[in-house]
């Protein structure tokens, strides 16, 4: 192993202890639960560098991750345009009528008790069923542009939302339900006043878990099919080209994309259901 | 009664719209071919044409049936054709992963639980990476390793166990740390080790978490093993099955293998709840 190699477990070693000491004496500091975490993140990319480096790992194994950065620079056109195709057109389009549907669904169920009763055990199941399976079908029905890639995040996502939805409008308890009758509030009012606030944690819970299928779902239908452009279509050739610095670029993309659009649902949530207790007393 | 009754209403309603939707996707085949030949189909030879066909848009829920019972019974079982078999190799794959992802994931949140940098440094990353489409990734981890000569059940395990190691850590963390501060104290006053408060007081009281976490971890290994068998070149397994039914336009064997799919993955999952219902009611959390 050359010097690079041990350079980085020697940063290792160093980065460890100084993370072993802040979390051992300031632990409980705001700067301390940021210092940290973030130490660690940069701890494994060093080590990452160093180790493929000293080690002369070929890069068609696994790249460094400086020339993944190299690489992603490089082609930031060609990213931005399989990130449209893919994140925007395909995931987001279905990510948005997914979860519409599934809250008018869960709405709609809402009222009568027998379809919740019995809707909620299917869709239960349904939630754990390897739904990503449905991608070769919907992509031979719908084409192999972005419409296919839509229809299978509206399936993957609606489920989970259906079910924190409808398990959310059954949130309340019967003393708040009673309150709502003593003002002879009607069914409208109740639903918009008590019953949606109340369901909104659940509702983002769902809204949540559904951000990772959404790209999920968009780049492994791809797989079955797409246009020349796309984040699953460049993923599978560029594992062809052994062009494995482009394929990484393109993870790195939709890692961004993920926890970027988790962000955004986070904020979101901070803002509608700030009256939780899980949102306050931080 | 009261709950058997609704559920088979919404089984049925949603077999009414299927067969619904059949008529109305595979009728264009049915008028074409009749237009062709020039002949006229009345409405009833349309029905009946709509649910035989060889490679309908979408295959009859009784079609769907009839594949995957020929898929189950009607074939050796050591046949390529053979549905149980490519669900054996899927099957195999998905326990090794599941075994592998809980027991690493177990092993972390000891650490984790047990020491704060650890806590510190990790979680927040463990967090972090749920929001990482990383089963999109899959089938290039499989050509990778492939390439490196690494190839069968391995690849693929050590994808199911990447995505079934989450759920169990982010459950076993939050179950270690159940046992509230009074039963803590109470194990100090006997001076107990780290050891014994694990051995007695965190790891019983973290193993309705458990239970709850593992449900997930199977179906997301299950899920895991299924696309990582998708890259053209695999040949077993229920992933594989799919991707040449998609190729050849064989839409009731994409079918019959993702109702295979899901019969597994339904059957994993209740047999985890049974040990669940067994276990807990023998450490007597349910009375």
């Amino acid at each position: 192993m050359s010097w690079q190699g041990w350079a980085a477990i020697l940063f290792w070693a160093l980065a460890l202890a100084l993370n072993v000491q802040i979390a051992n004496r300031y632990g409980n500091a705001r700067w301390a639960r940021v210092f940290v975490p973030t130490l660690f993140g940069i701890t494994l990319l060093v080590l990452w560098q160093g180790l493929v480096r000293g080690l002369a790992v070929s890069p068609v194994i696994l790249p460094a991750p400086s020339d993944i950065a190299a690489r992603f620079v490089q082609s930031l056109p060609l990213l931005w345009g399989d990130f449209t195709q893919t994140i925007l057109k395909g995931a987001l389009s279905g990510y948005v009528i997914g979860c519409t549907t599934a809250v008018l669904t869960a709405i709609a169920v809402d009222r009568f008790p027998f379809l919740q009763r019995g809707l909620l055990p299917v869709g239960n199941f349904v939630a754990a069923l390897p739904i990503v399976g449905i991608a070769p079908i919907l992509v031979m029905w719908f084409g192999f542009d972005w419409q296919s890639k839509a229809a299978v995040v509206v399936v993957m996502v609606f489920f989970p939302v259906l079910v924190n939805m409808v398990a959310g409008l059954a949130a309340t308890d019967a003393l708040q339900r009673d309150l709502m009758r003593t003002y002879s509030a009607s069914y409208r009012d109740a639903l918009l006043k008590l019953r949606l606030p109340a369901a909104m944690p659940f509702l983002f819970n769902g809204l949540k878990i559904a951000t990772t299928l959404a790209l999920i779902g968009a780049i492994v239908a791809e797989f079955f099919g797409s246009p020349t452009r796309g984040m699953g279509f460049r993923i599978s050739t560029a594992v062809g080209q052994l062009d494995l610095p482009l394929v990484w670029a393109e993870i790195a993309v939709a890692a961004l994309a993920g926890s970027g659009i988790f962000g955004l649902m986070t904020l979101a949530e901070k803002a509608v259901t700030f009256w939780h207790p899980s949102q306050r007393g931080r | 009664m009261n709950r058997v009754l609704p559920v088979l209403t919404v089984l049925f309603a949603i077999l009414v719209i299927w067969y619904g939707a059949a008529v109305i996707l595979n009728r264009a085949w049915v008028l074409d071919q009749a237009a062709r030949s020039g002949t006229e189909v009345g409405f009833g030879q349309m029905l009946h044409e709509t649910m035989t066909q060889e490679r309908p848009v979408l295959p009859a829920p009784h079609q769907v049936a009839k594949g995957l019972w020929d898929g189950i019974a009607g074939q050796k079982i050591t046949s390529k054709r053979s549905l149980v078999w490519h669900a054996g190799v899927t099957l195999s794959a998905t326990l090794a992963g599941f075994a592998l992802g809980t027991a690493a994931g177990l092993l972390l949140a000891i650490g984790i639980v047990h020491n704060r940098a650890m806590d510190m440094s990790v979680m927040p990353w463990a967090i972090a990476s749920q929001t990482i489409p990383i089963l999109a990734i899959a089938p290039m981890v499989i050509v990778v390793l492939a390439s490196l000569g690494i190839k069968g059940l391995l690849p693929k395990a050590l994808i199911a166990a990447y995505l079934s190691f989450f759920p169990v850590l982010v459950g076993m963390v939050k179950g270690l740390r159940a046992p509230d501060g009074m039963q803590l104290d109470l194990l100090r006053t006997y001076s107990a080790s780290q050891g014994q408060t694990l051995r007695m007081l965190r790891l019983p009281s973290s193993v309705p978490y458990l239970f709850a976490s593992l449900k997930v971890g199977i179906a997301a290994a299950l899920v895991g093993t299924i696309v990582a068998e998708l890259p053209a070149g695999a040949t077993a397994g229920l992933g594989a099955r799919l991707l040449s039914g998609s190729y050849y336009g064989q839409t009731i064997q994409i079918w019959a293998a993702l109702f295979a799919a899901a019969i597994l993955a339904a059957v994993l999952v209740m047999l985890i709840g049974a040990a669940e219902r067994a276990t807990l009611k023998r450490m007597g959390f349910v009375r």
